[in-house]
């Protein structure tokens, strides 16, 4: 399965490789990664259904923020599961996530615990 | 006899004659007017011949004897002595004629004419004497005159004077009470600016909290995924080394190297970010240091954008950072020139933030929210100098207006939005670098914000800093310098496409 994970700060791949390295060692779990929500779309191409099963995106972002970027991928691929990592906890971005279609919200620092067990959901 | 009646008359008629200069003895008053009206009454009886003859020589001869013993005796009737000195001669002669004609009236005949001659004389002796007395007075009263007025003369002077000097000192008074009062209200308007300028800090505080909130959970994020991962690769490196699988144990054991180094990078950055904050509020820790003002411009441009993102949640704009990489440390006060950086920054955010929002109002598309940081080398002057721009392609500052935005509370935010402090502490924030602070509109390919995405109305707003690498204007304890003069951004041009 394709993971799309998508934050301006470049370390949440090391981070997320690590914890996903078994996942990833028996291939069960494949981690893509974009630094923007512009690089995302990128990523995720124009063919319906898009390879990747699953994105993770920051909200803060400079350019598209995590929330336009939702409402872009929700538009074009209603089917596409997104949930969002943000360090605001708010209400308000939480509520507007999930307006957009947003499966989950995760704080920052992120709690990998749920965040696996969301995709192993999805396994 | 009648003459020494006469003449008793006209002595006492004389002292009782009081003129500018003299003034009749109160005591001798009466006395002499007495003495007058006897010598008249006499004088009276004597024409009508009602009087003894022998008795009346004795009265008019004691009369007369007492007017010149008294005038001699009492000092206060000295003035009658050139008088008595005028009619001595005629008064003896007189007596000498009348005791001659008495005792020797045989010898008389023979010295009739020259007794006549002599009385004569003595007749005009007196009146001549008399005539020059008078005369002599009258220049001597005039001179009195003259000095009585020259000394009333003196008086008003003195007392003009000393009115003048009693009104010099009102007023002197009066002023000290003034520019004492004006010195006070000088201090209390300095404390005032220094309250505002801690308030305009605080305000800046707060504007950042949130950025900073966000800025820190970040690497507190890392922090603490990174340690616990490697917490789990431990033991699965110790399952490794059970197996006997060296060569993954030690690609384990790399992982967890690169791990720690990125928890204490991040535990740094959120120490930098704590550390900042703390020196943006301080009060007068103003310490010049070498300072890396690309750090310094990338971390207020992060700081003020997640700032802004927190408290606003339609706010969205794209920021670059274009950094000159060989840009030398300047010997700055790092939280001065931060807050000025923020204080642009935040402007420009502010700015295409609200452009961007009319743009959505009006149903329009085609604006693309862009600030730009970036820095440089320039010459000025033979000299090398670091340039710092932050740039936005929002409508731009219109020309009536660039000149007031560095003064004091000028501020085109709606009211309670901005103190209007900001970009006049800035002003002086880099003033008192010995450095320039400029503002310019550039469409175009003058201004780094403005690209092909930017409407063509848009002028975009340019703020350029000019900071030499060292400081040769001596730096004052705290920030709070005096307000320098607004000059109008003539020397824009000088600064303006002159890269090293």
């Amino acid at each position: 399965m394709k993971i799309l994970i998508v934050d301006d700060e470049k370390d949440v791949e090391i981070l997320f490789r690590q914890k996903f390295r078994k996942e990833m060692k028996n291939d069960k779990l494949q981690l893509v990664f974009a630094f923007s929500g512009e690089e995302a779309l990128e990523i995720l191409g124009d063919t319906n259904p898009p390879s990747v099963m699953y994105m993770f995106s920051d909200i803060n972002m400079p350019g598209m923020t995590g929330l336009e970027l939702l409402s872009k991928v929700k538009h074009r691929f209603p089917d596409l599961k997104v949930s969002m990592i943000s360090a605001y906890g708010d209400s308000e971005n939480h509520e507007k996530a999930m307006n957009s279609g947003a499966q989950g919200f995760f704080t920052k620092p992120i709690d990998f615990e749920s965040l696996k067990q969301e995709i192993n959901s999805l396994l | 006899m009648n003459l020494f009646y006469i003449v008793t008359i006209i002595i006492a008629y004389y002292l009782t004659k009081s003129t500018l200069t003299y003034e009749v003895p109160a005591q001798w008053k009466n006395p002499l007017r007495w003495m007058m009206i006897s010598a008249i009454v006499l004088l009276t009886l004597n024409t009508v011949s009602l009087l003894h003859n022998g008795l009346h020589k004795i009265l008019s001869l004691s009369m007369v004897a007492g007017m010149i013993f008294v005038i001699f005796k009492y000092p206060e009737l000295k003035r009658g002595r050139p008088m008595v000195y005028a009619w001595l001669p005629v008064i003896i002669l007189w007596l000498l004629d009348s005791l001659i004609a008495y005792f020797l009236p045989a010898t008389y005949n023979s010295w009739e004419d020259y007794l006549d001659v002599a009385m004569v004389f003595a007749f005009i002796w007196a009146v001549s004497l008399w005539v020059v007395n008078n005369r002599q007075k009258k220049a001597l009263e005039i001179e009195k005159v003259k000095s009585l007025e020259k000394e009333q003369e003196f008086k008003a002077t003195s007392a003009m004077k000393a009115a003048l000097e009693v009104q010099v000192n009102d007023r002197t008074a009066a002023l000290t009470k003034q520019k004492n009062e004006l010195q006070r209200t000088l201090n209390e308007l300095k404390s005032a600016q220094n309250q505002l300028i801690h308030a305009e800090k605080m305000a800046s505080l707060g504007e950042l909290t949130a950025g900073i909130a966000h800025e820190i959970q970040n690497p507190l994020n890392f922090v603490n995924n990174f340690s616990e991962v490697s917490n789990e690769l431990l033991d699965e490196m110790n399952e490794e080394i059970e197996k006997g699988d060296l060569e993954e144990a030690k690609a384990i054991a790399r992982d967890i190297k690169v791990n720690l180094e990125k928890i204490a990078h991040h535990g740094k950055r959120a120490d930098a970010i704590v550390k900042g904050m703390l020196m943006h509020s301080r009060n007068n820790a103003a310490q010049q240091s070498p300072t890396d003002l690309n750090a310094l411009a990338d971390e207020y441009l992060r700081l003020s954008y997640h700032g802004l993102r927190a408290k606003d949640k339609s706010f969205n704009a794209n920021f670059k950072a274009d950094l000159a990489a060989d840009l030398p440390k300047a010997n700055v006060v790092p939280q001065d020139i931060g807050r000025v950086l923020l204080n642009l920054i935040n402007n420009a955010f502010y700015a295409v933030n609200e452009c961007a929002k009319q743009y959505r109002e009006a149903g329009k598309e085609g604006y693309a929210p862009m600030v730009v940081v970036a820095s440089s080398i320039i010459k000025d002057k033979g000299i090398d100098k670091a340039k710092i721009i932050v740039a936005d392609n929002a409508v731009g500052i219109p020309n009536a207006v660039q000149s007031k935005i560095f003064q004091p509370f000028f501020t085109t935010k709606p009211t309670g939005e901005g103190t209007g402090l900001g970009l006049s502490l800035s002003y002086d924030i880099i003033k008192t670098h010995g450095g320039e602070l400029l503002v310019d509109n550039h469409a175009g390919k003058d201004n780094p914000a403005i690209d092909e995405r930017t409407p063509v109305t848009n002028k975009g707003t340019v703020f350029i800093i000019i900071l030499p690498f060292e400081n040769t204007v001596s730096l004052p304890n705290k920030t709070a310098a005096a307000p320098n003069k607004r000059t109008k951004n003539t020397r824009l041009e000088d600064f303006k496409n002159k890269p090293k």
